[in-house]
C-alpha cells in the first residue's frame, strides 16, 4: 500500500447515492432489458402471436424512453394497459388458472414491470419475474440451447442486481463479477442437483394441462391419422441395444391394437390385462433400454414380443411401477406416461401369440359393421368361395391386394362413408391406416379373425452414438390374422404396395415426386449428418441430466460408495460438501496476494515494528514526514530513522533506484534496533 | 399501539440491543484507531429482497419436483448458488477494510456534529456500495484499490459537552443486494458541543471591565489612514493598497489607527438571578461570539474558571470550551482519549 499516492476525498453526509435512485440508470435499463429479452425470447416459440407482439412493444417503448431519458408512464396508463393485458388474456384462454394463461400473465407483467420501475424493489421484482419465466420455459422445451438461454438470462439478471448495488462499476467489471458469481455458483448448483434428494413427483395432483397436447399415436384410427403424425420428425422413443438390434423388418412396436370398427373409425377394445405374458415366449432374444417421450397413454411400445425375463423389465420415472401384459400382446404401463422414462426390457421376436386365443376374442376379430362397405365385403365373399382354409384366404387376399396396383402416398385424397370401398375402388392411393384397414375388412369379410394393429416400424441407427432412434414418421399400422394352430400371425399390407417401406422406411418407399419433409430428403446427407451429431448430444442430455431422478441418485450414490442412503445422510452428506465449498470461498475471499515487491516489503516490516512501540503510520503520511515525526518522538535514534525513510522515499519516487540498493535499505531495516 | 406502551417498548427495545451489543458484537468501550475489520467482527444477514428471494426459490423447489423438471432443479439450485456465493462477496467487501477516527470540529448546541473518519482499503480490490451509519444518518462511498478516504458523517448535537461518535456500523449489500454484510464499533473519537448561542441577547455589557475606556492603538482599526506597509498573506484584500500597486508599487497593505475594542468582562455572576444555569451559558456563548465579531477583548468569568482577557479564534474556543464544559465532565466520555483541542 502506497499512502502516498493515495487519493483523498471527502464524502459528505447524506445523499450521494445513499438510498434508491429515483429511477434507473441508463446502464441499469439495458442491463435489464437485455435479461427481460433473454428470458422471453423463448417463449416467443408457443405464446400466441399477439402476446409476442404486446411484449416486444412493451420492451420497445421501455427502450425509447430509456433513450430519450424520459420517466416512466403515469400509473392510471400502466393500471389501464394491466388490466387491458388480464381481460385479452381470459379472452384467449378462457380462464385465468393453469399453466398457459400463467406463463402468458407473467411475460405480460414483466414487460409491464420494467414500464413502471421507479424503486430498486421494482427491479429486483422484475428480476424475480425473470427467474420465472426461464423455469417457465422448461415446461415446454428442456434442451440444452434452452438450458443455455437460461443460463444467459441468469447471468444478465445477476449483472442487473450487480449494476443496482454498484452504479459506479464500468460495464466490463460488472460481466466479470457477474460471470464469477456465476462461476462460484455452478459448483453449489452441481452438488445439489447430483445430492439434493429427489423424490418421484408430481406431490399433488398436476393439473390437467401440465401436459400439453402431445403428438403420437390415439387410441382411435381412422383415414389419415397416421398420415397427418408421419410428417412429424419428433422423436417418440430411443433404443439401445445390448447386442446387435434386430433386422428392419423386425422391428415392429406395438401400440394400441384395433378390433372394433364402426365402418370409418377403429377403436381400441379394453384389454385384459396381467401380470405375465399370455404366451410363452421363445426363439432368439433381445435386450434393450427404450427411452420413451411422454404421449400421455398407456402404451409401452415395446418390441414385439414383450416377455417377463428374470428382471427385464425395469423402469423409472413417473411411469414406473410393475408392468401389465395384455392379451393383445401389449405391454401396458400402470399410468398414463407424462415424463420421459427409461425402461429395460427383452423381446423375443419369433415368439408364437394366441395359440389358445378365447372365443370372445375370436369372436370380437370377425365383426363388422352392417351397412358400410358393401362392394368390399362382397369381394371378401367371392374371395372366401370354395377356399379350404384361412391360410387359401390369407393367400387370396394378399394377391389381390398385391396384383390391384394400389399407391402409398402421404396425401391420400379424402375418404366419404363408405372408406374402404372408396380406398380399393376408386381412389387407390393411400397410407398405412388405409392398407391395413382394407386388408382387416377383407380378411373378416371373408371369415378369418382379424385386427389392426398400431405402432411404429422401422427406426434409424444413429452413427454417432449407435442408439436407433425411432420418430412419429415412422407410426404405422399393419393387421394380424388369427390362424388356427399358428395364432396370430402378423401380416403387414403397406409392404404389398411399397415393400420399401418397411426395409428402408418411409422416404424410400414414397413415389418419386412426393413433397417430403426437409430432414427426411436423401440428397441433404450433410444436414442428416449434422442432425444425427445434435442427437446424440440431445439424447445425453435427456439421460445424463434430463432423466436424473430418485433411481438414478440412487445409482450415482451406489457407484460412489453410497450403498442404502437415507434422507439424513443425504442432507449430512450435502452439508459436509456444501461446508467444504464455502470455505473454498472463504480461503478464496481472504487471499491475499503476497506482495511481490521487495521494497514494499521491507517498508511494511519497518512501519510494523514501530507500530508495535507505539508510533503508527497515519495513513496520509508519508515516508518524510513519518520520519521527521518519528524523530521528535524518538530523538536518540533519529539519525538512523531519518535515514531509513529518506532512503526509502528516495528508492520508491527517485529515478534509478537499483537492486543493490534495495538490499542496503533492507540490511538497514532489518538491523534497525528499538532502544 | 396505546401511547402509555411506547416507553416500555422503546426502552425494551434498547435494552435488547445493548445486550446484543455487548454479548453477540462485544462491543463495550470506544477502541483505538484503526479499527481493522477482521473475520470475527463481520456479520452476514439476509435483506428483505434476501428473504424474497428464498422465498422464490422454494416456490421454484416445489414446482420442479412436482412437474419432475430437471432443468427446474437446475436453475433453483444455480440461483441458490449464486446467491450463497454473494454472501461471500459481501463478506469480502468489507474484509481487511480499516477505519481510523479522524477529527471532529466543535459544533453549536442544535447543530450537527460532524465526525470525520478515514476508511482504508490496503487490498488490490475495489470495495464498492459501503455505507457507514452513525445514529440514524448515513453516508456511502467506494473505495478504489489501495485507497483512503474520508467519510464526514453527521451526527445531531443535542447537549452541550463531549458528544461522543458512539457506537456505528460499516456494511454493505454489493453485490446483489440480498445480503447485508456489517460491522459494529465505537470509534475512540469525541466532539465538544459548545451550548446553544441566545437567539436575541441583551447588549453587551460593556464598560463594566476595569480598565474600561477604550485606547487609541495602532495597526488594528479600522477608521483612520495611518501608513503603509509591506503586504503580508494574512492581510485582508481590502486594506491592499490597490492604486499604490496601479501605480507600479510594490504590493502594500494600507494601515490605519482608530479605536481598537474595548475590554469585556463576562461574568457568570453578574447575570440576573431569575436566569437557570444553561440560560447564563446560553447567554454567555452568544456574547463571546457577540464580542469576538465586534472585536474587544473579553475575559470570563464563571464559577469554576475564570479566563484572562484576550481575542481572537483561539481565546474564543478556549472560552466556548469552558462554557461547553461547565459542571460538565472534564474529560471525553468512556474513555475517550481525544482531545478537540
Amino acid at each position: 500500500m502506497r499512502a502516498e499516492r493515495m487519493r483523498h476525498d471527502t464524502h459528505a453526509g447524506g445523499a450521494i447515492g445513499s438510498l434508491t435512485p429515483p429511477s434507473l440508470t441508463l446502464q441499469q435499463g439495458l442491463w435489464l432489458l437485455a435479461a427481460a429479452g433473454v428470458t422471453l425470447a423463448p417463449h416467443a416459440s408457443y405464446l400466441p402471436w399477439w402476446i409476442i407482439a404486446a411484449c416486444a412493444s412493451l420492451l420497445g417503448w421501455r427502450a425509447w424512453l430509456l433513450w430519450q431519458r424520459r420517466l416512466p408512464p403515469h400509473r392510471v396508463l400502466l393500471l389501464l394497459l394491466t388490466l387491458a393485458c388480464g381481460v385479452a388474456v381470459r379472452q384467449e384462454y378462457g380462464h385465468f388458472f393453469g399453466k398457459d394463461p400463467g406463463v402468458a400473465l407473467l411475460a405480460l407483467l414483466l414487460c409491464l414491470k420494467l414500464l413502471e420501475i421507479r424503486r430498486s424493489r421494482d427491479v429486483r421484482a422484475a428480476v424475480l419475474l425473470c427467474f420465472f419465466l426461464q423455469m417457465a420455459v422448461f415446461f415446454e422445451d428442456q434442451s440444452p440451447l434452452i438450458a443455455l438461454a437460461a443460463l444467459s438470462g441468469t447471468w444478465l439478471a445477476v449483472v442487473t442486481l450487480l449494476a443496482l448495488a454498484d452504479a459506479n462499476a464500468a460495464h466490463r467489471a460488472q460481466m466479470r463479477t457477474g460471470a464469477l458469481l456465476l462461476a462460484q455458483g455452478l459448483p453449489f448448483m452441481l452438488m445439489l442437483f447430483l445430492l439434493f434428494p429427489r423424490v418421484q413427483g408430481p406431490l399433488w395432483g398436476l393439473p390437467a394441462d401440465a401436459t400439453s397436447a402431445r403428438s403420437g399415436l390415439s387410441d382411435t384410427m381412422s383415414p389419415g391419422s397416421i398420415s397427418d403424425l408421419s410428417v412429424s420428425p419428433d422423436i417418440a422413443f430411443r433404443v439401445e441395444f445390448s447386442g446387435s438390434p434386430p433386422e428392419p423388418s423386425a422391428r415392429y412396436w406395438r401400440g394400441p391394437v384395433f378390433t372394433r370398427f364402426d365402418g370409418r373409425t377403429w377403436r381400441a377394445e379394453r384389454p385384459i390385462e396381467a401380470s405375465t405374458p399370455f404366451y410363452t415366449p421363445s426363439g432368439r432374444r433381445f435386450d434393450y433400454r427404450i427411452t420413451l417421450e411422454p404421449h400421455d397413454q398407456r402404451w409401452l411400445l415395446a418390441l414385439d414380443f414383450p416377455g417377463a425375463g428374470a428382471g427385464a423389465v425395469r423402469g423409472d420415472g413417473a411411469g414406473a411401477g410393475p408392468i401389465r401384459f395384455t392379451n393383445f400382446a401389449q405391454a401396458l404401463l400402470p399410468r398414463p406416461l407424462q415424463s420421459r422414462s427409461r425402461f429395460e426390457l427383452s423381446a423375443w421376436p419369433g415368439t408364437a401369440t394366441g395359440l389358445q386365443e378365447t372365443a370372445a376374442t375370436l369372436t370380437a376379430a370377425l365383426a363388422l359393421p352392417d351397412g358400410f362397405n358393401p362392394r368390399s365385403r362382397e369381394l371378401a365373399r367371392q374371395l372366401a368361395a370354395g377356399a379350404g382354409s384361412d391360410a387359401v384366404i390369407l393367400d387370396r387376399v394378399v394377391s389381390y391386394l398385391s396384383e390391384s396396383r394400389l399407391t402409398y402416398t402421404l396425401k391420400p385424397p379424402l375418404l366419404g362413408r363408405d372408406a374402404v370401398d372408396e380406398f380399393l375402388f376408386e381412389t387407390r392411393r393411400g397410407f398405412c391406416e388405409h392398407f391395413a384397414s382394407a386388408f382387416t375388412v377383407l380378411l373378416r369379410g371373408a371369415g378369418v379373425p382379424a385386427r389392426v394393429v398400431a405402432g411404429y416400424q422401422g427406426g434409424e441407427v444413429n452413427p454417432i452414438d449407435g442408439n436407433l432412434v425411432v420418430r412419429q414418421s415412422d407410426a404405422h399400422a399393419w393387421a394380424e390374422v388369427w390362424l388356427g394352430g399358428r395364432g396370430w400371425v402378423r401380416v403387414d399390407p403397406t409392404a404389398l404396395a411399397a415393400p420399401q417401406r418397411i426395409e428402408a422406411g418411409l422416404a424410400a418407399a414414397l413415389p418419386e415426386g412426393e413433397a417430403l419433409p426437409l430432414m427426411m430428403r436423401q440428397d441433404l446427407g450433410w444436414l442428416r449428418n449434422l442432425r444425427h451429431r445434435w442427437e446424440a448430444l440431445a439424447n445425453a442430455w435427456d439421460q445424463r441430466v434430463l432423466g436424473y431422478n430418485p433411481e438414478r441418485q440412487r445409482e450415482f450414490l451406489a457407484s460412489l460408495g453410497f450403498g442404502k442412503v437415507d434422507w439424513p445422510q443425504l442432507v449430512a452428506l450435502m452439508s459436509g460438501v456444501g461446508l467444504i465449498l464455502i470455505g473454498g470461498l472463504m480461503a478464496w475471499a481472504s487471499w491475499q496476494r503476497r506482495l511481490q515487491d521487495p521494497l514494499e516489503r521491507s517498508w511494511l516490516v519497518f512501519c510494523k515494528r514501530l507500530a508495535r512501540a507505539g508510533h503508527p503510520r497515519a495513513p496520509w503520511e508519508g515516508p518524510q514526514d513519518y520520519g521527521r515525526r518519528l524523530a521528535l518522538a524518538l530523538p536518540r535514534q533519529a539519525d538512523e530513522l531519518l535515514r531509513i525513510t529518506a532512503s526509502y522515499a528516495r528508492l520508491r519516487y527517485g529515478a534509478g533506484a537499483n537492486r543493490a540498493d534495495i538490499r542496503a535499505l533492507n540490511r538497514q531495516i532489518r538491523n534497525f534496533e528499538l532502544q | 399501539m396505546p401511547s402509555a406502551t411506547q416507553p416500555l417498548a422503546s426502552t425494551l427495545r434498547r435494552a435488547s440491543r445493548a445486550m446484543v451489543d455487548r454479548w453477540l458484537f462485544r462491543l463495550d468501550r470506544p477502541e483505538p484507531s484503526p479499527i481493522v475489520l477482521h473475520q470475527r467482527r463481520i456479520y452476514v444477514l439476509p435483506t428483505n429482497a434476501g428473504l424474497g428471494l428464498a422465498v422464490a426459490l422454494l416456490a421454484m423447489l416445489i414446482a420442479s419436483i412436482n412437474y419432475s423438471l430437471s432443468l427446474g432443479f437446475g436453475l433453483t439450485f444455480l440461483i441458490a448458488g449464486i446467491g450463497i456465493a454473494s454472501i461471500i462477496h459481501a463478506f469480502r467487501n468489507l474484509f481487511g477494510l480499516s477505519v481510523s477516527a479522524g477529527r471532529c470540529e466543535p459544533a453549536f448546541c442544535g447543530e450537527s456534529a460532524r465526525f470525520v473518519f478515514h476508511v482504508t482499503n490496503s487490498r488490490r480490490w475495489r470495495r464498492p456500495a459501503l455505507r457507514l451509519r452513525l445514529h440514524g444518518g448515513e453516508t456511502a462511498f467506494d473505495l478504489a484499490a489501495a485507497d483512503v478516504t474520508n467519510v464526514e458523517l453527521a451526527s445531531p448535537a443535542t447537549h452541550r459537552g463531549w458528544l461522543a461518535a458512539g457506537r456505528m456500523t460499516l456494511e454493505t449489500t454489493w453485490p446483489l443486494g440480498l445480503i447485508r454484510a456489517w460491522s459494529v464499533f465505537i470509534p475512540d473519537l469525541a466532539c465538544i458541543v459548545y451550548p446553544q448561542p441566545e437567539r436575541a441577547p441583551p447588549p453587551l455589557p460593556l464598560g463594566a471591565a476595569e480598565g474600561g475606556n477604550g485606547r487609541r492603538l495602532a495597526n488594528t482599526g479600522d477608521e483612520d489612514f495611518h501608513g503603509l506597509r509591506p503586504y503580508r498573506d494574512s492581510d485582508s484584500p481590502r486594506h491592499v493598497a490597490w492604486k499604490a500597486l496601479a501605480r507600479g508599487a510594490p504590493l502594500l497593505t494600507k494601515q490605519y489607527a482608530g479605536h481598537r475594542g474595548e475590554d469585556v468582562v463576562l461574568d457568570w455572576h453578574t447575570l440576573p438571578a431569575t436566569l437557570g444555569d444553561e440560560q447564563r451559558l446560553s447567554r454567555l456563548t452568544a456574547w463571546l461570539l457577540a464580542a469576538e465579531r465586534a472585536g474587544h477583548r473579553y475575559a470570563l468569568k464563571l464559577p469554576s474558571a475564570r479566563i484572562d482577557a484576550g481575542q481572537g479564534e483561539h481565546q474564543l474556543h478556549r472560552c466556548l470550551r469552558a462554557l461547553a464544559l461547565y459542571r460538565a465532565s472534564d474529560t471525553p466520555p468512556a474513555g475517550t482519549k481525544r482531545d478537540a483541542r
